[in-house]
């Protein structure tokens, strides 16, 4: 089995022509379905059709319901940590791209520790590695240790790194990793190819199956979601919503989160032709609240204050804070460039005090490590 | 009166309603919530308490003489209950263990079968042992054996505040395990914990409607007191139902007619 099959099952599907033909009533019946917590894929699609435009205070009220019912009113918080951001891939959208003259760096595993030991002084107890893609560089062996160190500071340790094998998500299971983010960037097959022009990210398939070997090894949360705006924003939000329901399905005793990055600037080299608005995300999002009403709903610092402050109540329950997407950014003096611009500079202290105001209770911790 | 006590490892409860603590919007609300309910246990997730961070740790919002009910959450097989169990005994949180095992991330329903294994190993090292669980009979009896102080029967999926829709099969349990049965999960309202407990429940935990309520304290409030309606309805013994209205004219009348 693979998610694969349900790419096939879609191919030639005309995404604009069904959702330029949902009409009210299609609509206002899958309404009733998420009240009723019984959604189809049929009720995705519509949920995502300019109905959705039409209905989306609707969408809203009841994404806020369904998201209370099943978070009640809390908000958990994460950290990341860039460890390097050397990449063999040439992804024509990346700050981090091997197509880019950016400063590098990969931080040494003292370096990791002095990092690791600033961060931990909040206190939020989840943490989140990232590299780029250079296994010549970032081996496989430089990622388990980077891992051991960073258990010893934190909770839970989530990985967003290059794609990895079975046997290798099981190791890192071993030593306590116990979450696994990995975005499909976009879902479409042809958009994709031309997107990434070398490097071992060129294979679509291996990465589309990435989080079913992540939920194979048994790690205990698998993020996933496209990198909105590359392909089709909202046949994008369909796979991904679709790849969570099918992960949910078969390894059921995963956590599944969804995010929606969206593209916002990339280099001159790539021009965007589908920017995503901000009521485009906000349907995206409770889309797919309505259409998994149990499903985590990631947001990061990629998103201003502003537009975060406003997006917690409608259905998030996960988010970073007090972030830097630079690699040595927390203690170092001589940090690499960024991956992407933060556009929430605030402290954790600063989001966990917001989060108040509005009802909500941040949660530093919720996990203990079993391993 | 007599005196209506409910016993769990050698404590004895007077109310009994059971309350959550990881669904406020302020933590600060757990305390006055306790008070006006009356709610004796309380139950708290391990995997939220941080001994590094006491500021923010959950325990600093649960009064000292309310009996703390760690629960297992994010537990998916036994050994990881049983871990997570002896963690909490170590960090001070009492015997008192509610184990919740989970693999199914979908609609949040537990393992009875590794459940009933936790248990097992659970009471033999001194835990009161309160498991969540599917209302089924045979898994039920095995809780019993293993040594379980209570079991805690999910009335519908946590969280969907849809009350007891697993009614016949709790009654089942009621009627025929020696253990008190606590309904546990699903309980949406005042009016369908005074249900349960009319039904003879001997508790019931109620998280997601008093937390997530616009009032939680008061909402607390109004399940204390429909829990212990709902117990006094028990005990006094509710009348007759009849299932079939008995009519005017009684259908089988003219039986009676030849007889005279």
């Amino acid at each position: 089995m693979s998610f694969y099959s349900v790419i096939e099952k879609y191919r030639g599907f005309r995404f604009q022509d069904y959702f330029e033909n949902v009409t009210e009533e299609m609509f206002l019946r899958s309404l009733r379905h998420a009240e009723e917590e019984r959604c189809s894929e049929i009720d995705l699609l519509n949920f995502l059709s300019p109905q959705g435009d039409r209905h989306l205070e609707e969408m809203a009220v009841l994404s806020q319901k369904l998201t209370r019912r099943y978070f009640g009113r809390t908000v958990s918080l994460y950290r990341p940590i860039y460890l390097a951001n050397y990449c063999s891939n040439g992804c024509v959208y990346c700050g981090f791209s091997s197509l880019n003259r950016i400063k590098r760096r990969q931080l040494t595993f003292e370096e990791i520790e002095e990092e690791a030991a600033e961060i931990a002084k909040s206190q939020v107890r989840h943490i989140l590695m990232l590299t780029g893609e250079a296994p010549g560089k970032s081996d496989f062996t430089y990622l388990k240790t980077a891992a051991k160190i960073l258990k010893k500071y934190f909770d839970s340790v989530s990985i967003e790194v290059y794609p990895l094998s079975l046997e290798q998500y099981s190791e890192l299971k071993e030593i306590g990793v116990d979450g696994l983010t990995v975005y499909q960037e976009t879902y479409d097959e042809a958009i994709y190819d031309k997107l990434h022009l070398y490097g071992p990210k060129k294979d679509y398939r291996f990465r589309l199956d990435t989080p079913e070997r992540g939920a194979k090894a048994g790690l205990r949360v698998i993020g996933i979601g496209a990198l909105f705006g590359l392909g089709d924003p909202m046949s994008d939000g369909f796979f991904s919503g679709m790849h969570a329901a099918y992960l949910l399905h078969h390894y059921p005793d995963t956590e599944v989160a969804l995010s929606i990055p969206r593209i916002k600037k990339a280099p001159e080299t790539f021009p965007i032709t589908d920017i995503v608005s901000d009521s485009d995300f906000v349907k995206l999002l409770v889309s797919f609240r309505l259409f998994l009403p149990r499903v985590a709903l990631n947001v990061s610092t990629r998103e201003s204050a502003d537009f975060r402050d406003r997006i917690v109540e409608l259905g998030i329950t996960k988010m970073s804070g007090g972030s830097k997407t630079d690699v040595g950014g927390y203690s170092g003096d001589d940090p690499s460039d960024e991956q992407f611009e933060i556009s929430d500079e605030r402290s954790v202290e600063e989001v966990a005090a917001m989060l108040k105001t509005k009802g909500l209770t941040p949660v530093y911790k919720d996990w203990w490590q079993l391993v | 009166m007599e005196k209506d006590e409910l016993v769990l490892g050698g404590k004895v409860f007077t109310n009994r309603l059971f309350t959550g603590t990881g669904k406020f919007a302020r933590n600060e609300d757990i305390a006055p919530m306790l008070e006006v309910s009356g709610s004796q246990i309380v139950t708290v997730a391990l995997r939220r308490i941080d001994f590094k961070f006491p500021q923010e740790n959950i325990l600093n919002f649960i009064p000292k003489n309310v009996t703390l009910l760690p629960n297992t959450s994010g537990a998916r097989n036994c050994a990881e209950a049983v871990k997570i169990a002896r963690i909490a005994r170590e960090a001070g949180c009492g015997r008192f263990i509610k184990i919740e095992i989970i693999n199914d991330s979908k609609y949040l329903l537990p393992d009875n079968a590794e459940t009933v294994k936790a248990t097992e190993i659970l009471a033999k090292e001194g835990f009161v042992v309160l498991p969540y669980m599917m209302p089924d009979f045979v898994s039920a009896k095995r809780l019993e054996e293993a040594g379980a102080a209570a079991i805690m029967p999910l009335g519908s999926p946590i969280g969907s505040n849809r009350g007891l829709l697993t009614r016949p099969f709790i009654e089942i349990l009621i009627e025929n395990t020696d253990l008190p049965v606590v309904v546990d999960a699903g309980i949406g309202r005042p009016s369908q914990a005074a249900e349960a407990m009319e039904a003879g429940a001997a508790a019931c935990l109620v998280n997601t409607a008093i937390s997530a309520a616009d009032d939680p304290v008061r909402m607390g409030r109004a399940f204390s007191l429909a829990v212990e309606a709902g117990r006094t309805a028990f005990l006094a013994k509710l009348a007759e139902e009849s299932k079939y209205a008995v009519a005017s004219s009684p259908l089988t009348g003219f039986l009676r007619a030849k007889e005279v």
